[in-house]
């Protein structure tokens, strides 16, 4: 990531301390990670410590200290979903991708997450791949989905 | 659109609106809420554009996408006006046909309307649905007429009228006052009366002040916050307005969680439309008021929904709740005096305003007013959003609204209030919604959810999920939360894994205590409600569990064992092919034989498994019977002859 883009980002929210998370969050949505590069320019033109940079960057979940890959999956284990069979989604989906939730295969294939409601209870069991809504899923079938991804 | 100057040319604006609308024009309205753009709307609605295109009709047919109507289980919607023509999960390949037959032809298409499931019987205008018709939706019905990314369908609804008779007509005093009649409680879970906390804040010394919306809605299954700002911003900016206006506040911020991209983007684009009308900013219609309001966008904390951490992330800090008190209204933001309330309190302000504290009280129980919003979600046959009056029951939710529950299932209970809620079972389902009726019934009324659980769903492992939840969401600055809760999460694992033992439901209560008494925030203090409120109404399952190590809702993987009934199994060979393990022997005419070593409890082949064979079966607390001879497994012919 380009330090003159990190400069427009915090030019476009002001050089604030205040302004930190919001930074950090579109450094974040732009480039899916936070290089380390990118939190030394923020920390440094918005005058906090690196500690506390680290501290948001660890504390909420929207951030990545690591890169992503090309896949980003998102299965939904909200109540809806839970009581609909979302582990054993969950479970098929672990072992297609071969990788934990919070975690990216060395291939950069796919990043696995879970979130906590997608809003969408009515189709639940949810995944989300790469902003795209498979529903009513049985285990069998999000595994199935995931091939289509390379 | 010109900036205006005064409430006339609000009014000069609203009647040119309408003026250029035609009540009786066709109009297209598709849901363009988040549900149903997850089922396709998007595609519904880019086909329509198309399909108007190619015949000529765009200036002659309105198309409109709004925000959620709330039946999500039936998405997309579709609705054609004036009629109120309701279609049901309408997909691109159903347009041309709406288009030729419908909206030119006036005809209703019968295969897209709403089927009731009893009676068979077919429903053409969408509010008559049965979903509809018992609801109030006095809030969120204006969802459904208007496309939330255009300011003048929501001023053509009479929107901004509130704002001018606070601004206009009442001193800041008697917007609180109404505000206090209307005995309006906070939506966002804790029920504390809006007026007062108004009141607090105007009163509290310290400049500037701050209001606040709080949308870092976290609880998993519940999805109304997010629909109304993502189907009438308005409505929340408006009531912002008037209760800055009230409080003496000139900043406010809008907390929205980046996990709603859609809300933040309808919400960016109401705030430069009111901007640019002068309904933000300085000099507000001429009033005098300035007010400026921004957008914060919350990285993904639940614990950011409680008040105090909500305005360490507004600082751009971690958020770690504090004690209160002092309370937001004391020392908020910066540490000045600072309202919060959440999106649906902030919603219902305009309608206080306009039709009075009187009507909006008139709704409700004693200590209850008004309508709420609830997502009614889980083992429910209309899953959806639904705004019902205050001290309705349970039941009527359930069966009247949700239609009951699918697949011929009994209803076990109804979990409310979220994550730190708690579940209702059947024999109290007749309790009336309100703040202190939940309470009463050990569970609460939180921000909106409503899970529906059925004989499927294990209550132990219920308690387990919800704890598991709220230890990874537990920021971590307190110790009964944080090592309580983890803790309780470990023996609750045990027990679902039929490895519970004497003893461990006291401890569990033990530590709940502690944490109760002891947390700093409400996450921690409301965090074993799971636990205490499914071990009041549901001890058996967990002294099964632990005693029996038997799973009585056949949920909990480690209790149970799949096998396939000898009797019923006609080796059709689903089961074995789509097996992920390889655990299934049989073949074409030999009847099936699960091998217990290789499998995995998956539950693929329960699912795959012909109903009308319902061959596999799971077994829990009683031994797996052994094989049948091989002789004996070859087959459903033979055994047609015997008989």
């Amino acid at each position: 990531m380009e330090i003159a883009e990190v400069d427009r980002i915090i030019d476009q929210h002001g050089a604030d301390p205040s302004a930190l998370i919001q930074v950090l969050l579109e450094i974040q949505h732009r480039h899916h990670w936070l290089p380390r590069a990118a939190l030394d320019r923020v920390a440094e033109r918005l005058g906090v410590p690196m500690t506390r940079v680290r501290h948001i960057a660890t504390f909420y979940k929207a951030f990545s200290l690591v890169p992503k890959g090309r896949h980003e999956v998102r299965v939904c284990l909200g109540t809806a979903c839970h009581v609909r069979g979302a582990d054993r989604v969950l479970d098929a989906v672990r072992d297609a991708t071969g990788i934990r939730p919070g975690e990216t295969d060395p291939d950069l294939r796919f990043s696995l997450e879970t979130v906590n409601c997608l809003g969408c209870c009515a189709l639940g069991p949810v995944m989300v791949v790469d902003g795209k809504t498979h529903g009513k899923l049985s285990p069998a079938a999000a595994a199935d989905a995931l091939k289509s991804y390379e | 659109m010109a900036r205006l100057h005064s409430r006339e040319e609000l009014e000069q604006l609203r009647r040119e609106i309408l003026a250029r609308r035609d009540p009786g024009q066709r109009c297209i309205a598709t849901c363009a809420g988040t549900g149903c753009l997850a089922g396709g709307a998007a595609d519904v609605v880019e086909a329509f554009r198309r399909e108007l295109a190619a015949r000529g009709l765009t200036d002659k047919i309105a198309l409109r996408g709004t925000g959620c109507h709330g039946f999500c289980e039936k998405g997309p919607i579709v609705v054609v006006d004036p009629e109120e023509i309701g279609y049901l999960q309408v997909t691109p390949a159903d347009v041309p046909e709406i288009v030729e037959r419908t909206v030119l032809g006036g005809e209703v298409i019968d295969r897209l309307l709403y089927v009731d499931p009893q009676t068979g019987g077919k429903t053409v205008r969408e509010p008559d649905i049965p979903f509809y018709k018992h609801q109030q939706r006095l809030v969120f019905g204006a969802n459904r007429k208007l496309d939330p990314r255009r300011i003048e369908d929501y001023l053509a609804l009479g929107g901004y009228r509130a704002l001018v008779t606070a601004l206009f007509e009442r001193t800041p005093e008697q917007v609180i006052d109404e505000v206090k009649a209307s005995k309006l409680r906070g939506r966002g879970g804790a029920g504390f009366p809006t007026g007062v906390k108004w009141e607090l804040t105007r009163r509290a010394a310290g400049e500037p002040k701050y209001v606040v919306v709080n949308c870092d809605e976290g609880d998993p299954g519940a999805y109304m916050d997010r629909s109304l700002m993502e189907g009438n911003p308005h409505a929340v900016l408006e009531g912002l307005l008037i209760g800055a206006y009230a409080i003496g506040a000139h900043e406010g911020y809008f907390y929205v969680r980046q996990e709603y991209p859609l809300a933040v983007e309808n919400l960016g684009i109401a705030l430069r439309q009111a901007e640019e009308l002068g309904l933000l900013g300085k000099n507000i219609l001429g009033s005098g008021f300035d007010f400026t309001a921004r957008v914060h966008r919350g990285a993904g904390a639940f614990v950011c929904g409680e008040e105090t951490a909500l305005l360490l992330s507004l600082e751009g800090r971690p958020g770690e709740p504090r004690p209160r008190p002092p309370y937001p209204a004391i020392q908020g933001l910066w540490g000045k005096p600072t309202n919060i309330n959440n999106v649906e309190t902030w919603a219902n302000i305009p309608r206080i305003l306009n039709d009075g504290a009187a009507k909006f009280a008139a709704i409700g129980t004693a200590e209850s007013k008004g309508t709420k919003i609830f997502s009614l979600v889980g083992k429910i046959c209309n899953t959806g959003l639904v705004e019902v009056p205050m001290g309705i029951p349970l039941r009527d939710v359930v069966y009247k609204i949700g239609g009951g529950i699918p697949g011929g299932k009994k209803f076990k209970a109804m979990q409310t209030g979220g994550p730190s809620g708690g579940c209702i079972p059947e024999a109290r389902l007749d309790l009336p919604v309100g703040f202190d009726e939940l309470t009463r019934a050990g569970s609460m009324m939180g921000s909106g959810g409503m899970i529906v659980m059925d004989e499927d769903t294990c209550m132990v492992d219920v308690a387990r999920y919800f704890v598991e939840f709220l230890t990874e969401e537990s920021c971590g600055k307190c110790v009964p939360c944080r090592e309580g809760l983890r803790q309780m999460h470990r023996i609750l694992t045990r027990i679902t894994r039929g490895e519970g033992r004497e003893g461990d439901l006291e401890a569990l209560e033990q530590i709940a205590e502690t944490a109760v008494e002891a947390s700093l925030c409400a996450l921690g203090k409301t965090a074993p409600n799971p636990f205490l409120s499914t071990l009041r109404y549901f001890r058996d399952e967990y002294e099964a569990h632990i005693r029996e190590k038997r799973c009585p809702a056949l949920s909990c993987k480690a209790l149970i064992r799949t096998w396939i009934d000898p009797e019923k199994c006609r080796a059709c060979m689903l089961c074995l092919k789509k097996c992920p393990t390889g655990a299934i022997d049989g073949g074409k005419q030999r009847i099936h034989v699960i091998d217990q070593a290789k499998c995995t409890n998956c539950g693929t082949c329960f699912e795959v498994c012909p109903t009308k064979f319902g061959a596999v079966r799971k077994l829990s607390g009683v031994p797996v019977p052994p094989p049948i001879p091989e002789e004996r497994r070859t087959v459903a012919r033979a055994r047609k002859q015997d008989e």
